[in-house]
């Protein structure tokens, strides 16, 4: 099986008869109250998600990361897990103190070690991260709305937060025993923030072709306006799932955390991300977690030309498309049909067709995943 | 990331010279940096290791899911 990432998966987690012990010692610390996208951020640390990672970056790594993507110790990373507080909420809090870490609930749910406390150029985090400044990009502008100070230092989850598709999550150290009991050697992984149209399911099942499983690890967390809801995705990969995937070579789970729209960089993210988990090949489409026209199409598989240590092996797709002539989904390097055979897996056509309460055509979504998702009255993020 | 030096034999620093040009590697440095750290990443993976008892544990929960 494929080495987490560093060569170690991280557990942060307070051992069973420890957990009592540090509940109560919590309850005496000063408390840190951390948005839902953060205390997630803190789960996927402690889980091994982010391994090498044991917590929030200190300067150090930021530079790094920032400047050769990479950690101080060279291992590869391209974007940096910050946490941001402002000086009020230190409220006297200093380097080598232990926190509380509180969530939107107030509930005590980590410990954090500060480390380091230090601040930053916000500019420069988001040119070196997105490649632009422009707050219309949503990762800039959550980059301009960051507090003053980032605080880095390792963390210890307590208890999981709560979670309502808790059913669906697996830890990276349960996805590794699961692809091991199933038998699976090589496991393609896929990541998706989108309910699945024939494309995906063309994707999906050619990398699937190549290796013995196929890890289908949709992102569930905060997204921008117009993405489909959590659960209207989970829905619909259930119903395809269901009809057309065999079961021993397919598991369905999800991954908590928000996303960054960070293109290129984002890619590598991801990829690092599905290696803990265990997957040994990663699918890379056309304009992997991009968002608008910010990133040329295909940059986010260029990257990984910058990364021999990376481990995974990424499988590059091109764009793809239903051709009538064909009579299937193609790419543009295998038909050599022209365009006035395409239908094109549009996004906007797809929003509108279910907006107005049309099933979209058979050719671009399976009629078991559009009976899905016209039951939903209000499948998007608003 | 601060740098070091290495010494080569001149007649590997040749071969690599040749070997780069034209290539998306800018320098002898840069294509030693390459080749070291993808030899590295095999080289310094080790198994993971897993109790009997935590790999019991994970499989009744991952049949109580479903997933097996």
């Amino acid at each position: 099986m494929i080495s987490p990432h560093g060569g170690k998966l991280v557990d942060r987690t307070v051992p069973f008869e420890k957990r009592d012990q540090t509940v109560h010692e919590a309850a005496r610390l000063t408390q840190l109250e951390i948005s839902q996208d953060l205390a997630r951020d803190v789960e996927n640390i402690a889980y091994g998600a982010f391994s090498p990672l044991e917590g929030f970056l200190c300067q150090g790594d930021y530079e790094s990361v920032l400047h050769t993507k990479r950690l101080q110790n060279d291992q590869v990373w391209t974007i940096p897990i910050l946490l941001d507080v402002s000086k009020e909420e230190l409220n006297g809090v200093k380097e080598g103190d232990r926190v509380t870490l509180v969530d939107n609930t107030r509930l005590p749910f980590a410990l954090l070690d500060i480390e380091q406390t230090y601040t930053y150029d916000r500019k420069e985090l988001a040119e070196k991260v997105y490649g632009t400044t422009d707050h219309a990009h949503p990762g800039v502008a959550r980059t301009f709305a960051m507090k003053d100070l980032l605080v880095g230092g390792k963390i210890t989850l307590i208890d999981p937060l709560f979670d309502e598709f808790q059913r669906l999550r697996l830890k990276p150290v349960e996805t590794r025993v699961l692809f091991n009991e199933k038998g699976w050697r090589t496991i393609v992984g896929f990541q998706t923030r989108n309910i699945p149209h024939i494309g995906h399911e063309y994707v999906q099942k050619t990398a699937l072709t190549f290796v013995d499983g196929l890890f289908i690890n949709p992102v569930i967390g905060k997204k921008k306006k117009g993405d489909f809801k959590d659960e209207v995705i989970l829905d619909a990969y259930n119903a395809l799932l269901a009809n057309y995937y065999l079961k021993d070579r397919t598991v369905l789970a999800i991954l908590r955390m928000a996303m960054r729209y960070a293109g290129p960089r984002e890619a590598i993210f991801h990829a690092i991300i599905r290696k803990n988990f265990g997957c040994t090949h990663f699918v890379v489409g056309r304009d992997h977690a991009g968002v608008g026209s910010y990133y040329p199409p295909y940059a986010a598989q260029q990257i990984f030309e910058e990364f021999p240590d990376l481990q995974i092996v990424p499988l590059f797709f091109t764009a793809f498309f239903y051709c009538s002539k064909c009579e299937s989904v193609v790419n543009e390097k295998i038909c050599p049909h022209g365009a006035q055979y395409r239908i094109d897996f549009s996004g906007t056509k797809l929003r509108g067709k279910l907006s107005s309460g049309d099933a979209p055509p058979k050719e671009l979504i399976r009629p078991e995943v559009a009976e899905v998702l016209l039951k939903h009255k209000d499948p998007f993020v608003e | 990331m601060s740098n070091k030096s290495v010494e080569l034999p001149e007649s590997l620093v040749n071969r690599v010279e040749s070997r780069i040009k034209g290539s998306k590697f800018a320098s002898v440095s840069d294509y030693v940096t390459f080749v070291l750290r993808e030899k590295l990443a095999e080289e310094e993976s080790p198994k993971t290791p897993f109790s009997e008892e935590e790999e019991k544990k994970i499989k009744d929960r991952l049949r109580a899911l479903g997933y097996l």
